[in-house]
């Protein structure tokens, strides 16, 4: 199992990384707070951690900590618009149930 | 579900923390609105990928509002109802916008305030802006899925407390919270240097729709200092395609247009303007009401040489602003343009030949503006860490002051300030038992009071009765980071207040404030002139007063002959304070103080007898 990272993703990813000018990649991660339990964490890196899992799709590296790994197994990153706003959606085949808005989930 | 955004390393917010903030480019012709996102600067597009919205509202006879492009679509057919560049009416009256005699509007003035009646009823230029932001924020809540917690909205350099307070009270109409008003150049300054990180001396050109702003900034290690501001709040592309409507009425030999057709004709020397910059030549083909078809052929040669002399003009302020910062163009290390009217090569061409560099054009100058007000509204919501923390400084174009004795303004505090700023000074009263004192704040840079701009007028009242000069009334300034001031003054000894906020103060002539600078140094020599001759005419009634006073008092110290003299000398000065020059008022004070000298020596004397009457020496403190 892995984390995944969809084509339309990483190709925004690849263009933000260019504009900013630095990092090798980016993290997903977990921490445990937020309204139903956990919250996902998505950011920029410029360091990667010793401990970090890399996965790579399409050109993008995708950091993965140990500790947040076990629920984030199988998630695929994917890039969406909806109208007007546009981001990063987290599907995530662990997630039991979600806050009403997504940003935070159980497992 | 909530669309999640990339984080800066160690930033992720918590969930429902994240503040959404955006910057709001409030233009003449076009506005936009931008946000930070995935840690980049981006204009917010409309459903059809539009960023720039046109800044133009028009009221239906329907009850509907259009804003935009549908509204100016709407232009030719219903021009008195729908109103474009309603930010040249921001907090002004009717007699300083300039063209108004070639607008379709139907204006009157309430409180001296522009205001426009619609097919809707009469509408102000806040309401009418404040329609334009409301469909900012609604473009920028649907990109962004969530409610707004601020905005940075940004004005010209040289909009004054009245225009800014009006930028505000617009947003707040639109249910916008302003984080901050910022200026335009700072503005741009702030998507540069950001962008780029480059270090030094750069100038701001900036030629908007309506206004011309020209600013010097110093960049170092991520700080950026105002140095300078200078510009015309009268000059932009909307002048150039002025230039264009009347030569095309004068080519064509159309007879003063009716309002339709005036809108129609000034849309299309708008497209021909804008076709010049990537063309050489341009065709004009419009259709008249009357079935008359105008159809021109304009060469980018001719725009230039009946437009050269608005590009000229912008570079007055240029020289100005340079040398209030006490530089000369070598000394400045990037030119940045700002503003869709730079993009005309022959605008690029007259400021590269005057700074001796090719300016930087790699941002789009239509959204400058909008990036940096965004990057600074991430700031001020909270979305940054302190390390990367930086300072923004400010300036006050116009300098701020109080009206002192003989109609003299006394500057508290001097233009290019850095805000915000808070200065005191204290005053004192002129005559005897003065138990009020009239405070008029005034700004500008010249001497007189007359020759400046009343911002505000109030009193201080309920100052013991004390001997003239011996009350300490303390008056302080206060401008905040928007540029508005607020004045206070307090009698130190009773402690008695009285303060004022400065309100919008209207019906400010145009005249006045593009020229305010440049009369100030044309009137420095008269200035000082007009100022050493009311400081002797106050000093001189004073005089006059103080021995009136000792003659009423103690007159009777005096022989007829001594008291004869004295009144000669009053008589004299008394004469001179209308007419003469500043030095034969000195004179004519010079020669009261000799004749009063021994009348003065006596009252003195009868005073000490008076105080020592009765009591013994040890009881005398020396």
């Amino acid at each position: 199992m892995a984390v995944t990272i969809s084509e339309k993703a990483a190709k925004h990813v690849s263009n933000y990384l260019a504009k900013r000018g630095k990092g090798v990649g980016i993290r997903l991660g977990v921490r445990t707070s937020g309204c139903s339990g956990m919250a996902y964490k998505l950011e920029f890196v410029d360091e990667v951690d010793d401990s970090d899992l890399v996965f790579e799709s399409y050109g993008v590296k995708v950091l993965v900590d140990p500790k947040s790994l076990p629920y984030l197994e199988g998630t695929e990153l994917d890039f969406v618009r909806e109208g007007l706003n546009e981001g990063f959606k987290f599907n995530n085949p662990n997630v039991k149930d979600q806050c009403g808005c997504g940003e935070s989930f159980n497992v | 579900m909530a669309l999640l955004q990339i984080a800066e390393p160690g930033e992720s917010t918590a969930p429902h923390q994240h503040r959404l903030a955006v910057g709001i480019d409030l233009g003449t012709t076009n506005s936009l609105v931008a946000t930070v996102r995935n840690g980049i600067a981006v204009c917010l597009q409309d459903a059809s990928g539009r960023s720039m919205l046109p800044s133009v509202v028009r009221y239906r006879a329907d009850g509907q509002v259009d804003v935009g492009a549908v509204a100016q679509a709407a232009q030719a057919k219903d021009p008195r109802n729908t109103i474009v560049s309603v930010k040249r009416f921001m907090g002004r009256g009717l007699k300083d916008v300039a063209h108004v005699e070639t607008m379709p509007y139907d204006f009157l003035v309430q409180d001296g305030m522009v205001r426009l009646r619609t097919v809707q009823g009469v509408k102000s230029p806040v309401e009418v802006s404040a329609e334009i932001l409301k469909l900012l924020r609604q473009r920028a809540e649907e990109s962004l899925g969530g409610a707004l917690t601020g905005a940075v909205i940004t004005v010209p350099a040289y909009f004054d407390d009245a225009q800014r307070q009006a930028t505000k009270d617009a947003a707040t109409l639109a249910g916008l919270n302003v984080l901050r008003l910022l200026n335009e150049p700072t503005a741009a300054a702030i998507a540069y240097g950001l962008d780029n990180g480059s270090e030094g001396i750069y100038a701001i050109y900036d030629l908007g729709g309506g206004t011309f702003d020209i600013s010097i900034l110093k960049l170092s290690r991520g700080v950026f200092e105002v140095l300078a501001t200078s510009g015309d709040v009268a000059l932009g592309g909307d002048d150039f395609d002025h230039r264009l409507f009347c030569w095309m009425l004068d080519k064509a030999l159309i007879a003063p247009p009716s309002a339709e057709d005036a809108r129609r004709l000034a849309m299309r020397a708008r497209e021909a303007k804008e076709s010049l910059t990537v063309n050489e030549e341009a065709s004009v083909v419009a259709d008249l009401a009357s079935g008359e078809r105008v159809s021109l052929v304009i060469s980018r040669d001719e725009f230039v040489t009946m437009t050269q002399p608005l590009v000229q003009k912008t570079l007055g302020p240029v020289r100005k602003c340079l040398r209030d910062a006490g530089l000369g163009p070598e000394d400045v290390k990037g030119v940045v343009m700002v503003g869709g009217a730079t993009r005309m090569p022959h605008v690029q061409r007259a400021v590269a030949d005057f700074f001796g560099q090719e300016p930087l054009t790699n941002l789009d100058p239509d959204k400058v503006v909008a990036l940096g007000a965004a990057i600074q509204a991430n700031v001020l919501a909270g979305n940054r860490t302190a390390d990367d923390d930086w300072l923004l400084l400010d300036v006050i174009p116009l300098s701020l002051g109080l009206e002192t004795m003989g109609g003299l303004v006394e500057k508290v505090i001097s233009r290019n300030s850095t805000i915000p700023i808070a200065r005191a000074q204290d005053f004192t009263t002129f005559k005897d038992g003065q138990t009020a004192m009239a405070i008029h704040v005034v700004q500008g840079e010249r001497e007189l009071v007359s020759d400046c701009r009343s911002l505000a007028r109030f009193e201080l009242r309920g100052i013991p009765p004390m001997v003239a000069g011996a009350a300490r009334i303390r008056v302080s300034f206060q401008v905040d980071a928007d540029g508005l001031l607020s004045v206070a003054a307090r009698e130190l000894g009773s402690g008695i207040e009285a303060s004022v906020v400065v309100k919008p103060s209207y019906g400010l002539t145009d005249e006045e404030v593009a020229t305010m600078l440049r009369e100030g140094y044309e009137h420095a020599g008269e200035d000082m002139q007009a100022r050493a001759l009311r400081e002797q005419q106050v000093e001189a009634r004073r005089a006059l007063e103080a021995t009136q006073q000792a003659l009423t008092k103690d007159g009777g110290l005096l022989s007829a002959i001594e008291r004869e003299a004295i009144d000669q000398a009053m008589a004299m000065l008394a004469n001179l304070v209308e007419t003469a020059s500043p030095a034969e008022i000195k004179g004519g004070i010079e020669t009261l103080g000799r004749a009063t000298d021994e009348f003065a020596a006596r009252r003195m004397d009868q005073s000490i007898r008076a105080a020592l009457a009765g009591r013994k020496v040890d009881e005398i403190k020396v």
